[in-house]
């Protein structure tokens, strides 16, 4: 046993037990990455129970005697600031994440259920040019998109950033793999011998049987919205229709000019991961199964 | 937990399907297929097609002062792109960038999910989701935060950032790998795992009477079978690498060796910000050829090794 298994003259017996030495460095390893993982985001938190002052001052990893009431105070302030905008971009994101991968969800669904169920001519010219889309850089659509938009007026505006967004190419490929594997022909055929309509079965029937692969689009695209940085920098100048990304990162950049900014930026920072983190836990067996789908074709 | 959320009904999918009318299915097919499909048209196709025909315009001026004229311009804006050496040292760096830093996130992504996959690691839930959770965090959050940890004064490891300049000109290209690896590795990891839990246990059985080792079983089975997990990992982070913006932008307050044109997509920005819309266009055009390009050429390369 003393012996690791990674350098074990091969014809061995599969032990039962694997060598103490290979698990522990398989474990050290785990353990090392664990706090390069967390580390900064621990910093986040630890950091959000501290006053201006106390950054420089206290040890940077440890919670302060007070923090509990700092948080909070850091908080209100966090909130207030600026006739409460903070607030405004925090909505705001939660309205194109939610909003945009809700819809984008949808009809991404619907395309990817009805090209993997539907024998028609050009469907597989439909589904290339959808799947090319995947390899397009969605930056490099943002500046076309602003020229667009400002011929038409709709630049610094809710649909500027919002539209846009909506569109998901993966999703589309997602659902068509997963659809084609989990939604039997012969359960429509009998949902058809029942009267069902073709649009009516799809709400009822398929929408189930793709639940995993649904929530795992949806998760997905609402980080990329959460996430998107290029698009609302390139389309919006008006503060109140920030994302919270955009909103943080112009405090970010005048922190040299205005430098109280620096602890609404990582109190900021912390509060806005927060609602991802807790999307992605509650979800989780949802979408593990539906990540596996996309990546075995 | 994987294998579970999956419907049981996936087994029937073999027996004969009875024919279909197939006109009856137009109408519900247009409601399928036709909102997606005008989206994409109106946001990914006008948009590219629109690039292409601005990249094709100049403006001209009569003297200094007269008023400007947008005229057909042929090919100037890509000439002017040709000769843009910013832009192309831009293009040079995220491409360096690239060679190194995806192959390490994928690795380490590969190590991990290898490791979750065998019996040396305990606490497997836990790994998980801990190396999961820095995508939760956006790019330009992730970038403030590893710019307070990278400077000199406000780091909780100021021992090591005051004696190294990681925010100057010789290392930032790296903080900034380290960020893109900080939040993508887990996400890779996720993906290469479920290829991995996908794999019939009795593979391993038949391995394992053989005599081969753990190792022998990694190398020779397991990752030959992820190899599609890995090829979609490697075109997503081709694709993100070409398309870096959020870090190195959000950085610009915390570093002055960033400059407004260090990557590609900075570098459309600053010259849409001139504003020079058809040379913008033209960068833009350009780098989403060059992506696709890429990525495609990829693609077929790895296919023909993975399915050869």
């Amino acid at each position: 046993m003393s012996v690791t298994s990674l350098n074990r003259a091969s014809t061995g017996r599969g032990s039962q037990r694997e060598p103490i030495l290979s698990r522990a460095a398989a474990m050290l390893i785990m353990g090392v990455f664990t706090l390069y993982f967390l580390i900064p985001i621990w910093w986040l938190l630890v950091s959000s129970t501290k006053t201006q002052g106390q950054f420089t001052t206290t040890p940077p990893l440890i919670f302060t005697a007070e923090a509990i009431p700092t948080f909070f105070s850091n908080l209100g302030g966090l909130f207030t600031y600026n006739d409460n905008v903070f607030l405004k971009w925090i909505l705001n994101s939660i309205l194109y994440a939610g909003a945009g991968a809700l819809i984008g969800t949808l009809i991404a669904a619907m395309c990817g259920y009805a090209l993997a169920k539907y024998g028609f001519r050009g469907r597989e010219a439909v589904f290339n040019v959808v799947l090319s889309g995947v390899l397009v850089p969605a930056t490099a659509l943002a500046l076309p998109l602003f020229l667009i938009f400002s011929q038409v007026g709709l630049t610094n505006t809710f649909w500027a950033v919002f539209l846009p967004s909506i569109v998901s190419p993966f999703g589309v490929y997602l659902a068509r793999i997963y659809a084609a594997s989990s939604v039997p022909d012969e359960l429509l055929e009998a949902a058809r011998l029942d009267g069902s309509s073709e649009v009516r079965t799809f709400f009822t029937v398929a929408t189930r049987l793709m639940a995993p692969a649904l929530v795992t689009i949806f998760l997905f695209q609402f980080v990329a919205i959460w996430n998107n940085f290029f698009l609302p920098l390139i389309m919006l100048r008006d503060p109140s229709l920030f994302p919270v990304t955009l909103g943080l990162y112009s405090w970010n950049s005048s922190i040299g000019q205005n430098p109280e900014l620096r602890s609404f930026v990582v109190i900021g920072a912390f509060v806005s991961i927060v609602p991802l983190i807790i999307a992605f836990l509650s979800l989780q067996r949802f979408w593990s199964g539906g990540l596996a789908a996309g990546s075995i074709k | 937990m994987t294998v579970t959320s999956r419907p049981a009904i996936v087994e029937r999918k073999g027996a004969s399907a009875p024919r279909r009318k197939k006109l009856s299915h137009g109408k519900a097919l247009v409601i399928f297929i036709g909102p997606f499909l005008f989206l994409y048209i109106l946001f990914y196709v006008v948009p590219i097609g629109y690039a292409i025909y601005q990249s094709f315009l100049t403006v001209e001026r009569e003297g200094t002062f007269g008023p400007a004229t947008v005229v057909f311009g042929g090919l100037v804006q890509y000439i002017a792109v040709f000769q843009a050496s910013d832009f192309w040292a831009s293009v040079l760096r995220v491409l360096l960038f690239g060679i190194v830093q995806v192959p390490i996130m994928l690795g380490l992504a590969l190590l991990f999910a290898l490791l979750l996959d065998s019996p040396l690691v305990r606490g497997k839930k836990f790994f998980r989701l801990a190396f999961f959770a820095p995508y939760a965090v956006p790019g330009v959050i992730a970038a403030i935060m590893w710019g307070f940890l990278y400077s000199p004064s406000l780091s909780p490891f100021s021992a090591v950032t005051q004696n190294v300049a990681f925010l100057g000109a010789d290392l930032v290209l790296w903080s900034i790998a380290n960020i893109v690896t900080w939040v993508y590795v887990g996400y890779n990891m996720l993906i290469i795992y479920s290829a991995l839990l996908a794999i019939p246990t009795e593979i391993y059985e038949a391995a394992k009477i053989d005599g081969a080792s753990n190792w022998t079983v990694a190398w020779q089975i397991k990752i030959p079978l992820v190899t599609p997990a890995l090829i979609l990992t490697a075109v997503f982070s081709i694709i993100g690498t070409l398309q870096l913006l959020a870090e190195p932008q959000t950085l610009r307050s915390f570093s002055t060796a960033i400059s407004s044109t260090f990557t590609p997509n900075l570098a459309v920005y600053t010259t849409a910000s001139v504003p020079n819309p058809s040379l913008a266009a033209a960068f833009s055009v350009v780098l989403a050829l060059s992506t696709f390009v890429l990525s495609f050429v990829f693609l077929k390369v790895t296919q023909k090794r993975a399915f050869a």
